[in-house]
């Protein structure tokens, strides 16, 4: 180690820091003092975050700081406030009626936020993201509703599930014509076309019209009326329309008829709060499709 | 000097010498002259802008802010005199730096570092700082002498330096408030900070600038420029050769020597230089550095080296501009007994002007013909397309509605596109299904969720391009917005 600071450039009269490369001398061109005192106090205080803050990762834990300050708090210090600062709104949202939410549009664009929030938290695994359904889980978009699509009856509906096993659930569901031995296959081929033309699909050759009818008379007519219009009192469909929860084809329709169907909607009272209930009710009605 | 050396005969490297500069402190000498008082005067105004403008009032009626410039952060509002800028409309923003950007580049390839010389933040503080320490401390001997003197502290000295600082903290105390001002209705600002009544955060950022202004204009000065600022090193690639800076001309000869020397030399036929080696530009320079030395990366360029040799070269009876704003290709000029050449209209400075017009008028342009009602609209995701109990298509749009107008609008939706459609917003009792009327508040967005429904029979293409067309039903004012009708 040998002292530069005496090695004086000759041109600019500046010290020079010994680096030489082919002939040509680095010039020492220092830091100003208050940079480096600046950059010294950063170092000194980033020790002060070891102290204040978790930082050191322990065998099975970590340091957790003067203060124990931790996110998870953050985050729920942060929802309490939320809770707070929606209070009054979430309020009025609980004490408002169906209609007059929908009317209101502060009301009505409170109800679809916070409707769509829960619905892709507890809904979008059957209904899917944008409530479009599946083979099975009815379309809430539609204007096919299974148990009424008012307001009321989607609320209800919610509320109380359909064969949820609530006291107040939906009941009632499509037998199993050709499991329990009432129709025979035939006889259920003939009923599945004539369901098919009653939304004006096509029908197998050789369909005996009025024996398929006579087969609807006799043991469809009691759930989905004389005309195949449905009740959505007991969640029978409507098979005069374009819609068909289980698929309208031949097949599938043999399936249902034979089978049975009864799939179920759980009961959401008690697990969502009522505000929350009325706030999805009017999320899905304004989907499009409600009454 | 550039001998080779063997790559055996290098010595281990070491890094012994100082760890940092030792900070030269500058005592600049007053001054009077032309670019002194330009300097003056661009003082004067850039400081009353900023300091004053927050409290020119604007009529926008009533429940508008009424301050001509304001950022309304809660409200996400820009207000300029009668411009009211969108936070969507931030683009205009991006504009204006592109033209002052362009604009500084214009500036240098002119006249060199004029923003740095004349119009930057730091040079006009540390200017106005420096004006308030000579007037209490007195000029640059003066003030040198006190700083060396070891005497100690009289109550005259103390007074001094206890007024000095607190005018100081005065300044930069209100360039701290003024910030604030901007940010709020000033006169309601200034009475609640007076009574203590402000909110945190407005004495939060009066005391940060408070803070900045005070060490940034009254300690480190010209080491913000020399430091910590890019600028000087960007410039340098931004100059070319036809670019005026200030410099001293060494076509006016050597040697540097006195006035009565050089007289007699003069006399003799013998070779000798204007300078007469007084070291005045030395002694005015704000960087505190020798401007004979050439082009530095210190140099901010105000000027007053002009006007301190100026003042000499008139005593001595010699031409003035001895230093002056130059080039070198003139000093060659010169020097080979040509006349000089200035070309202030080339290439470059046309290219800059022409991209400044472009911008600048594109803005203005787009300014002048935004629609104060504006349409956007988003076709549902999931699920695109429902298929309803009858067969017809439904398409479900969330639309949202800019009205940027200080009233309030009642709008018509039509849709065009699907043949035979129904429309309903959702919410909004349909009068008319095939045209909902909606009230949007001024100064406002409305999000609304409009469905389209049509009978499938009638549109059997897959796709078709739907245009939603929003019109003010008192004025006629339109605006519209494409997208799609898709079948399931």
């Amino acid at each position: 180690m040998t002292d530069h600071s005496s090695d004086i450039d000759s041109v600019s009269g500046k010290s020079t820091t010994g680096h030489e490369w082919d002939g040509i001398k680095e010039l020492n061109t220092p830091l100003p003092r208050w940079w480096v005192i600046a950059f010294y106090l950063t170092i000194i205080w980033s020790i002060g975050y070891w102290v204040v803050y978790p930082a050191w990762p322990l065998i099975s834990s970590n340091t957790t700081g003067m203060f124990g300050y931790s996110s998870r708090a953050d985050v729920a210090v942060e929802l309490a406030n939320l809770e707070k600062i929606r209070g009054d709104k979430m309020a009025a949202l609980g004490t408002a009626s169906l209609v007059d939410i929908e009317k209101d549009p502060a009301l009505l664009a409170l109800a679809r936020a916070k409707g769509k929030t829960v619905f892709g938290d507890n809904c979008a695994p059957c209904h899917g993201s944008g409530g479009a359904g599946a083979k099975g889980y009815p379309n809430l978009n539609d204007d096919d509703w299974l148990w009424g699509g008012t307001l009321d009856q989607i609320m209800q509906t919610i509320q109380f599930g359909a064969r949820s096993g609530h006291a107040k659930t939906h009941e009632g569901q499509m037998l199993a014509f050709g499991k329990d031995g009432v129709l025979k296959p035939d006889e259920i081929v003939t009923v599945a076309n004539y369901v098919r033309s009653l939304s004006g699909l096509s029908t197998r050759n050789g369909f005996d019209a009025a024996k398929g009818q006579k087969i609807f008379a006799e043991n469809c007519v009691a759930c989905h009326g004389d005309a195949g219009k449905g009740n959505p009192e007991m969640g029978a469909p409507n098979l005069t329309d374009k819609i068909s929860l289980y698929g309208s084809d031949e097949a599938s329709l043999i399936e249902t008829i034979s089978q049975g169907r009864a799939g179920v909607m759980p009961a959401w009272e008690g697990r969502l709060d009522p505000a929350t209930i009325k706030a999805m009710a009017v999320y899905v009605h304004s989907l499009g499709g409600g009454k | 000097m550039n001998k080779t050396v063997n790559p055996n005969e290098l010595k281990p490297v070491d890094d012994v010498g100082p760890l940092y500069a030792a900070h030269q402190k500058v005592y600049p000498q007053s001054v009077s002259g032309t670019f002194r008082r330009i300097k003056w005067s661009l003082m004067a105004i850039c400081l009353g802008i900023y300091y004053f403008l927050p409290f020119v009032r604007w009529n926008r009626g009533l429940g508008a802010p009424s301050q001509a410039v304001l950022i309304d952060l809660p409200n996400s509002r820009f207000y300029f005199f009668f411009i009211e800028l969108w936070p969507q409309e931030v683009y205009y923003f991006t504009g204006l730096l592109i033209v002052a950007a362009v604009a500084l580049f214009l500036m240098n390839s002119v006249g060199g570092r004029i923003w740095c010389g004349y119009l930057c933040p730091q040079t006009v503080w540390t200017d106005l700082f420096y004006a308030v320490e000579r007037l209490i401390e007195g000029d640059r001997r003066e003030r040198m002498k006190k700083a060396k003197s070891s005497d100690p502290l009289k109550l005259e000295r103390v007074s001094e330096i206890v007024l000095k600082h607190s005018i100081w903290l005065m300044i930069a105390w209100w360039t701290g408030g003024a910030w604030v001002l901007y940010f709020n209705d000033a006169p309601t600002l200034v009475k609640e900070l007076v009574t203590f009544q402000g909110p945190m955060l407005a004495y939060i950022w009066i005391g940060i600038l408070t803070a900045t202004t005070y060490i940034l204009a009254g300690y480190m000065r010209e080491q913000v420029c020399t430091y910590m600022c890019p600028w000087p090193r960007i410039q340098a690639a931004l100059t070319d050769e036809w670019a005026l800076n200030v410099t001293y001309r060494y076509d006016r000869g050597e040697k540097r020597t006195s006035v009565k020397k050089a007289a007699e030399l003069r006399a003799l036929g013998q070779q000798v230089g204007d300078c007469v080696d007084c070291y005045q530009c030395v002694a005015v320079c704000p960087t505190g550095i020798d401007i004979r030395n050439g082009p530095q990366m210190e140099c901010i360029q105000c000027g007053l080296c002009i006007d301190a040799c100026d003042n000499v070269m008139a005593k001595i009876g010699r031409p003035k501009r001895l230093i002056g704003y130059d080039n070198d290709i003139n000093i060659h000029r010169r020097q080979e007994g040509k006349a000089p050449i200035y070309r202030i209209v080339r290439a470059r400075t046309i290219v800059y002007s022409a991209i400044i017009a472009a911008v600048g008028s594109f803005m203005v342009y787009t300014l002048a013909t935004r629609s104060l009602l504006d349409v956007n609209v988003l076709h549902d995701r999931n699920p695109v397309a429902v298929k309803l109990s009858d067969g017809s298509i439904r398409n479900a749009y969330t639309v949202r509605l800019l009205n940027k107008s200080g009233y309030d609008r009642a709008i018509a939706i039509d849709v065009e596109g699907p043949i035979n459609p129904t429309m309903h917003v959702v919410g909004v009792d349909s009068v008319t299904p095939d045209r909902p009327i909606i009230v949007i508040p001024r100064d406002s967005t409305s999000e609304l969720r409009l469905l389209v429904t049509a009978p499938a029979e009638n549109n059997p293409e897959k796709s078709i391009p739907v245009r939603f067309h929003v019109m003010d039903i008192g004025l006629g004012v339109a605006a519209s917005a494409t997208d799609n009708f898709v079948a399931p």
